[in-house]
């Protein structure tokens, strides 16, 4: 009996600062930020329901405008941080020895922790009229003046890509890790060619680390501020701009709600496609 | 194609070609700020103009070096509190929430757990608002009750450390939770049957455990809040952290102080990446 009452005392020390952190924190705010979108203030000051802000959204081609694009463009980079990202995450479990991988995703894991707001800055530095690159480029003499890099949609798709690739080598690499080589070497040996032996087997196996790091990427991109407002040019505008605009240059909290509300309901939508599509559950994404 | 097989010589070379770009793609813009930190040139760019520590400890008004700049100054101070208070709180919040969903049986356990994720889900911005008209509201309510302004409902400080911690837990449980999967249950039910209570044996056999976890969440939980933007913009009150004070410096004027702080920061951080990186004995996810 003594040992059934101290299971209960240890099971409510455990369940109520979780239910406090999850409640007070993710399930209130997002239940306030649902409701305030659906509040605008009328002749008289005060607040009443309207779908108001839902419908300014799509009067202004703008912000819907903005919102295509930002989905768009979140879609791209994370297609292209997978091209770019699956043979790193291949070679470092399949290629290269234990004792460099080591090493390489130590490099890897750098720049992220270093934070955002640091390498955007640096690529502010590399991609400039009068940056790294343009100067290296005209010292090998493959251009006579400055190529004009920085405050474009490229620039923009450079720090975004820049920042969130990593996302997609760990969990590929997790799931590569897994994987029996001894398959490759008997596909090898049956005379499958490369192409086969990667569509067949290799992509397949790797589906689930491909789903996980596709949802982290396109959330993260989808989400980001950064790299938009400061590499991207005027007219990069990321729908994130457009919330932060509201918040803190315009001060229409509701507005912004309303767009919060938006994007949230995009990334979620996405993420959930992505789910139904591989078939996995939101738990595996974070393992 | 794999270590085991053979392949042919331009296939090797090439694969081999594209890891080194990828890394050079990688590390090229903090070795850029790096070196920029110590040029001798009131610009952030090139040309090179010989190496000085003016960045770091000039206190003239032409060049104020980054030791020399009160503002900083500060806001490196309130990054590194912030960062170890949302690091306190998320490791022991998240470590509870792994012991709970690893190791008991409850109804709701699915919807917890969903919920308990969502943060990896949801954009940094989302949560950033969110809070941010939650407090405001509950402010606001506080105010007309009681007539009592409370500075924890207002942007501020404690508000940013709130809004970090609300993802910075979930990391935290995340690791914690895969350290847990490799414990062997049977000397927790050792300890029970030695007539240990239930609390004991978490505390004094599975806590030291997992330690190792324990000490690599802390650090990734410090780091997810010293380098974190986009919900911090949003609940910053009077005293910035360090990326929200580099922000606004790089968008109104940019001096190689900025490369000095970052260079800072890029050493600091990889010291803590190693360190880490051996205290763990293995990868991290983020």
């Amino acid at each position: 009996m003594k040992n059934r009452t101290g299971f209960n005392v240890t099971f409510y020390l455990l369940i109520v600062p979780v239910l406090i952190w999850l409640i007070t924190l993710i399930v209130i705010p997002h239940a306030e930020l649902f409701l305030s979108s659906f509040l605008v203030e009328d002749d008289l000051g005060d607040m009443i329901f309207s779908f108001g802000n839902y419908i300014q959204f799509f009067n202004q081609k703008i912000y819907w405008l903005t919102f295509v694009k930002t989905a768009s463009y979140a879609i791209g980079v994370t297609i292209l941080a997978f091209v770019i990202a699956f043979p790193i995450a291949f070679y470092l479990t399949k290629v290269t020895s234990k004792k460099n991988a080591r090493f390489l995703i130590l490099l890897l894991l750098i720049p992220l922790w270093v934070g955002e707001l640091v390498t955007v800055y640096g690529w502010m530095i590399l991609l400039g009229d009068n940056g790294i690159i343009n100067h290296f480029l005209m010292f090998i003499g493959i251009i006579n003046e400055p190529v004009n890099m920085l405050y474009t949609d490229f620039s923009m798709v450079v720090g975004l890509l820049y920042m969130s690739m990593i996302f997609m080598v760990i969990p590929v690499m997790s799931a590569l890790e897994s994987m029996d080589d001894s398959l490759i070497e008997a596909a090898c040996d049956l005379g499958a060619s490369k192409w086969a032996i990667f569509t067949k087997i290799i992509i397949p196996y790797s589906m689930p680390g491909i789903t996980s790091g596709a949802i982290i990427v396109f959330m993260l991109v989808i989400g980001d501020y950064l790299a938009p407002n400061l590499l991207g040019g005027k007219s990069s505008l990321w729908f994130t701009e457009q919330i932060y605009n509201k918040f803190l240059s315009t001060f229409n909290w509701n507005e912004g709600a309303a767009f919060g509300f938006l994007l949230l309901m995009l990334s979620s939508g996405i993420i959930w496609i992505a789910l139904k599509l591989s078939g996995q559950k939101l738990e595996k994404v974070g393992s | 194609m794999i270590r085991s097989l053979p392949s042919s010589p331009s296939y090797r070379i090439g694969y081999s070609v594209y890891v080194f770009l990828f890394f050079m793609f990688l590390v090229m813009p903090l070795v850029t700020i790096s070196v920029l930190a110590f040029n001798d040139s009131d610009f952030i760019s090139l040309p090179w103009n010989g190496f000085t520590l003016d960045w770091f400890f000039s206190a003239t008004d032409e060049r104020e070096g980054l030791f020399a700049d009160d503002g900083l100054i500060t806001s490196i101070y309130v990054s590194i509190s912030t960062g170890l208070i949302v690091a306190a709180m998320s490791t022991v919040v998240g470590t509870i929430a792994a012991l709970l969903f690893e190791e008991e049986e409850f109804r709701l356990k699915g919807l917890l757990y969903f919920l308990a994720l969502t943060p990896l889900v949801i954009p940094g911005v989302i949560l950033g608002i969110s809070i941010l008209l939650t407090a405001t509201a509950a402010g606001n309510y506080i105010e007309d009750t009681f007539g009592a302004d409370i500075e924890l409902f207002r942007p501020s400080y404690w508000l940013v450390i709130l809004g970090q911690f609300s993802f910075g837990a979930t990391y935290v449980m995340l690791l914690v939770s895969a350290r847990l999967k490799k414990f062997d249950r049977t000397l927790e039910e050792a300890a029970l049957s030695l007539k240990a209570t239930r609390l004991e044996a978490i505390l004094y056999v599975t806590i030291p455990f997992l330690r190792p976890a324990i000490i690599g969440a802390f650090v990734v939980a410090f780091i997810l809040s010293f380098s974190n933007i986009n919900t911090t913009i949003f609940l910053i009150g009077s005293d910035p952290t360090l990326p929200i004070d580099l922000y606004s410096r790089i968008r109104f004027s940019s001096t190689p102080v900025l490369n000095a702080v970052s260079f800072l920061v890029v050493l600091v951080i990889s010291f803590l990446a190693i360190l880490n990186f051996f205290v763990s004995g293995k990868k991290q996810p983020s």
